[in-house]
C-alpha cells in the first residue's frame, strides 16, 4: 500500500486508544489496526475505570462516556471455604462529583474511545491482524498484514497488542512471556434487575460497590477474586497464576463455579442469568518483567510491556498512561523535526520512570517473587483469621483469656513462631 | 451493471434473550450485526460485479447505528452505502418498510438506472421473508425468490438465468432484467476485503437520507401509521420437557450396549424393526 503514515498503533484497548488519541491530537497521521471485529471486541477487564488516568487524556470524558456505576464502597474479604473475614470502606466523599472510579462494561467504554479517537482524526481498521512488523536495517519501518495488500509504512509503530503480544516476540524485542510472570483470569457477567441490585448492595441508583477477595478463592494459588456491579449486571471473576493452574491442575471455570457457589456470594448473584463469559491473560510479573519497551522506530504500551501493577489491581490506567506517554515522546520528536530513533526513543523510558506507572511497580517489585514462594498467604493464613475470628465472636462459656490462648496457639501450631516472624517481614517486603 | 443490495442491521439472535416475565426481548448487550442472509445477497453482487464491471451500492433502513453495517459491506467492496434513516419510519412493519426502500430506490434510478436488486432471503429477526418481495411487487419488477446460483446473466440482453430452490427439487428461471433476487443461503462465502477496501470504506463519505431525500411525501405510508401489523401477543416457547439421556460409555462391551440399546428402540417403535428386517432381506 503507498499510503504513509506517522505513526501506525497495533490494538485498539485502552493503550492504543490512548496513543491513537493523543497522536492525532498531536497533529500527527495515525492508522490504527485492531484484529477484533469492533475496538474492544477481544478485550477483557474486569472492569473498573480509574478517571485520573484518562481524565488526563480526555478531559470532559464524564459528559458522554459509558460509565455504570461510581464506586463508594470498597470490600476486602479473605475467605475460607465457609466464611469471609473483611473490611468495608463507603464513604458518602465518593458520591461527590467528579466521581473517582466508576464500573464500566470494556466493549461499550473501547468504542466510545475508539470514536473518540476517529473522531480526532484516527483512521482504525479492524478485523486485521497485523502478522509482522517490517524491519529494514534494524529499523521498524512500518507493519505487515493479513489483508491482500497489506504492507503499510509508518515512522514509527507503537505495539499496544495487549498481553502476550506475539508482534514484540516475533521480533525479538521480548522472550515469550512466562506462565510464572501471567495470570490467567476468568470471569462473568450476570443479569440483575437493577433494583435487585441496588437492593442487595444497599446502593442508590448509578452507586457501585466493589468486593476484592483473596484466601481459599484462589484455591491455594496466587491469585484473588473480584465482584463488581454494573447497573444492570455483575461481573465477578477469579485469576491466579498461570503457573500455578498449571500445577494444580484446577481448571478456570472449575475455581469460578466453587466462587460462585461460596456461601456468602451465592446470595448476591441469586436469580441472576449469566450474560457472558471470558478469559484473558493478565501480565503480572511486575517491574523485573518488563521488556525493552522501545527501540529503532518502535515503542510497547499496555499490556503488551507487562505495565501492571497486580497488588492493586491496576492495568487500565497503566495502559492508558502509557499509551499516552508513547504518544507525548512522538509528538514533541516530531515538532522538534527529529527521527523516532532508538536514542530519542529513550524519552519514553524517561517519562515512564518519571510517572506513577514505573515508581509504583518499582515499590512492589519483590511482591510477585514472595508471594510465589509463600502460599500460606494464600491457604494456611486466611483458615486461621476465620478461626480467630469465629473463637472470638462465638459466645460458648469459655473465657476470653483462653480464648485468645487457643487463637495464639493455632497460629504457632501452623506456621511456628518463627514462621510467623517471618511471614510479616515477607509480607512487610512485599508491599513496602 | 448497477446491483442494488438491501441489507439490515439486526442483533445477533444467537445472542438474545427473553426477558422470563414480560417475554419482551432483551436487547441490552447484544451486538448488531448484518443479517447474515444478506451477505449471500451482497457477495453475490460483488461476484457479478467482478465479472462485469459496474457497481454495487448498498442500501439499508435504520437507525443512525445501522452506519456501521453498511460500512462493513464498503469494506467487502461495495462501491457506495446509502443510510435511510428518519425519526418517521420508527415502528415500520414490512408493509411500510418495503414502501420506504422502495421510494429509495425510485429515487436511485432518478440519477442511476439499477439492473438487479438484492436482498437476503429473510431477515433473522423478523423471519418473514416479505420486504423482498414488497419491494418487487410495487416497483412492479420480476421477483426471484430463494435463488442458489445465477446461472447466466446477459447484460446486453437484460436477460438473466438463475437457479432456484423450490419444493421437491430446483427450478431453472429466466427473466427480464431489472428484477429482485432474494439469495439463499450457503450459496457462496462473503470474501475478505483488501486493505484498500478497509480504507475506503473508513473513509467514506456515507450518505443519510432522511423522509424527504428519499422522495417520500405520504408519512401515513411509513412508520407505525403505515404499518397494519399488530403483535396481539409475545410468548417464549416452553422448554421441551423431555430431556436427553447420557448413556455411560462401557469400556468392555461397546457391542453389548448397543444391542440393548437396539431392543430399546425396537420396543419403543415395532415397525421399525419390520422395516430395517425387511430391507437387510
Amino acid at each position: 500500500m503507498a499510503e504513509k503514515f506517522d505513526v501506525i498503533v497495533v490494538g485498539a484497548g485502552m493503550a492504543g486508544n490512548a496513543a491513537a488519541y493523543t497522536l492525532a491530537k498531536g497533529g500527527l497521521k495515525v492508522l490504527q489496526i485492531e484484529r477484533g471485529e469492533t475496538p474492544g471486541s477481544k478485550n477483557v477487564q474486569g472492569a473498573i475505570l480509574y478517571a485520573d488516568a484518562i481524565e488526563k487524556i480526555i478531559p470532559d470524558f464524564r459528559d458522554d462516556a459509558p460509565l455504570e456505576r461510581h464506586l463508594i464502597e470498597q470490600r476486602v474479604w479473605v475467605m475460607d471455604d465457609a466464611s469471609y473475614m473483611g473490611t468495608h470502606y463507603r464513604s458518602e466523599d465518593f458520591n461527590k462529583p467528579p466521581y473517582n472510579r466508576y464500573t464500566i462494561i470494556r466493549v461499550h467504554f473501547d468504542q466510545w474511545f475508539n470514536k473518540k479517537a476517529r473522531e480526532a482524526g484516527v483512521l482504525t481498521i479492524c478485523e486485521t491482524t497485523v502478522t509482522d512488523l517490517l524491519i529494514e536495517g534494524g529499523k521498524v519501518v512500518g507493519v505487515r498484514t493479513d489483508r491482500k495488500g497489506g504492507e503499510i509504512r509508518a515512522d514509527a509503530v507503537i505495539l499496544a497488542d495487549g498481553a502476550n503480544s506475539r508482534l514484540a516476540v516475533k521480533a525479538g524485542f521480548q522472550p515469550e512471556i512466562k506462565p510464572e510472570n501471567v495470570a490467567l483470569a476468568v470471569k462473568e457477567i450476570h443479569f440483575l434487575p437493577q433494583e435487585t441490585i441496588e437492593a442487595r448492595f444497599n446502593i442508590g441508583e448509578e452507586e457501585g460497590v466493589v468486593i476484592e477477595m483473596a484466601g481459599k478463592i484462589s484455591a491455594g494459588m496466587m491469585g484473588t477474586g473480584f465482584l463488581y456491579t454494573n447497573k444492570e449486571s455483575i461481573t465477578l471473576g477469579v485469576g491466579c497464576m498461570l503457573s500455578d493452574f498449571k500445577e494444580q491442575k484446577v481448571t478456570p471455570y472449575e475455581l469460578l463455579d466453587r466462587m460462585k457457589a461460596h456461601p456468602s456470594i451465592a446470595p448476591l448473584i441469586a436469580g441472576s442469568e449469566m450474560k457472558e463469559y471470558a478469559a484473558h491473560l493478565i501480565p503480572e510479573g511486575g517491574y523485573h518483567a518488563i521488556p525493552q519497551v522501545y527501540g529503532e522506530g518502535w515503542m510497547i504500551a499496555g499490556d503488551a510491556g507487562q505495565f501492571v501493577n497486580g497488588l492493586h489491581r491496576e492495568g487500565s490506567n497503566l495502559a492508558m498512561t502509557t499509551g499516552m506517554l508513547a504518544a507525548q515522546t512522538l509528538i514533541e520528536l516530531k515538532v522538534a523535526g527529529k527521527p523516532f530513533s532508538a536514542a530519542n526513543l529513550a524519552g519514553y523510558k524517561q517519562k515512564l520512570d518519571d510517572s506513577f506507572v514505573m515508581k509504583d511497580l518499582k515499590k512492589y517489585r519483590r511482591m510477585p517473587e514472595i508471594f510465589h514462594k509463600n502460599k500460606q498467604f494464600f491457604t494456611t493464613y486466611p483458615d486461621l483469621l476465620s478461626k480467630a475470628a469465629q473463637t472470638l465472636i462465638r459466645v460458648d462459656g469459655v473465657d476470653k483469656k483462653s480464648k485468645e490462648k487457643e487463637i495464639r496457639k493455632s497460629f504457632v501450631e501452623s506456621r511456628s513462631l518463627f514462621g510467623l516472624i517471618g511471614d510479616a517481614f515477607k509480607f512487610w517486603r512485599a508491599v513496602e | 451493471m448497477h446491483s442494488v443490495v438491501c441489507i439490515k442491521q439486526v442483533p445477533d439472535s444467537a445472542q438474545i434473550r427473553v426477558h422470563p416475565v414480560t417475554n419482551t426481548i432483551m436487547r441490552q448487550g447484544v451486538p448488531a450485526i448484518i443479517n447474515p442472509y444478506d451477505l449471500f445477497a451482497l457477495e453475490e453482487a460483488l461476484r457479478l460485479k467482478d465479472q462485469f464491471g459496474g457497481t454495487v451500492t448498498v442500501i439499508t433502513m435504520g437507525p443512525p447505528m445501522a452506519e456501521a453495517a453498511l460500512r462493513k459491506c464498503l469494506s467487502f467492496g461495495a462501491d457506495d452505502a446509502i443510510l435511510v434513516s428518519d425519526r418517521a419510519f420508527a415502528g415500520s412493519d414490512t408493509l411500510a418498510t418495503s414502501y420506504a426502500l422502495t421510494a429509495t430506490l425510485r429515487k436511485i434510478m432518478e440519477t442511476r438506472p439499477v439492473d438487479l436488486i438484492f436482498t437476503g432471503k429473510q431477515t433473522i429477526d423478523g423471519d418473514t421473508a416479505q420486504v423482498g418481495p414488497g419491494i418487487a411487487k410495487r416497483l412492479d419488477c420480476q421477483l426471484l425468490t430463494y435463488v442458489s446460483r445465477i446461472v447466466d446473466l446477459d447484460v446486453e440482453k437484460r436477460e438473466i438465468q438463475v437457479e432456484r430452490r423450490a419444493e421437491g427439487g430446483v427450478q431453472l428461471l429466466r427473466t427480464a432484467t431489472p428484477c429482485l433476487i432474494t439469495m439463499l443461503e450457503g450459496t457462496n462465502e462473503m470474501r475478505f476485503g483488501d486493505l484498500e477496501d478497509l480504507f475506503r470504506a473508513a473513509r467514506h463519505d456515507l450518505k443519510v437520507w432522511d423522509r424527504a431525500a428519499a422522495g417520500i411525501d405520504a408519512v401515513e405510508m411509513v412508520g407505525l401509521k403505515g404499518s397494519p401489523t399488530v403483535v396481539s401477543k409475545v410468548f417464549a416457547p416452553k422448554p421441551r420437557s423431555k430431556r436427553a439421556e447420557i448413556i455411560e460409555g462401557s469400556d468392555g462391551d461397546p457391542q453389548g450396549l448397543a444391542v440393548a440399546l437396539l431392543s430399546r428402540l425396537f420396543t419403543q417403535h415395532p415397525k421399525l424393526e419390520q422395516e430395517i428386517a425387511k430391507r437387510a432381506v
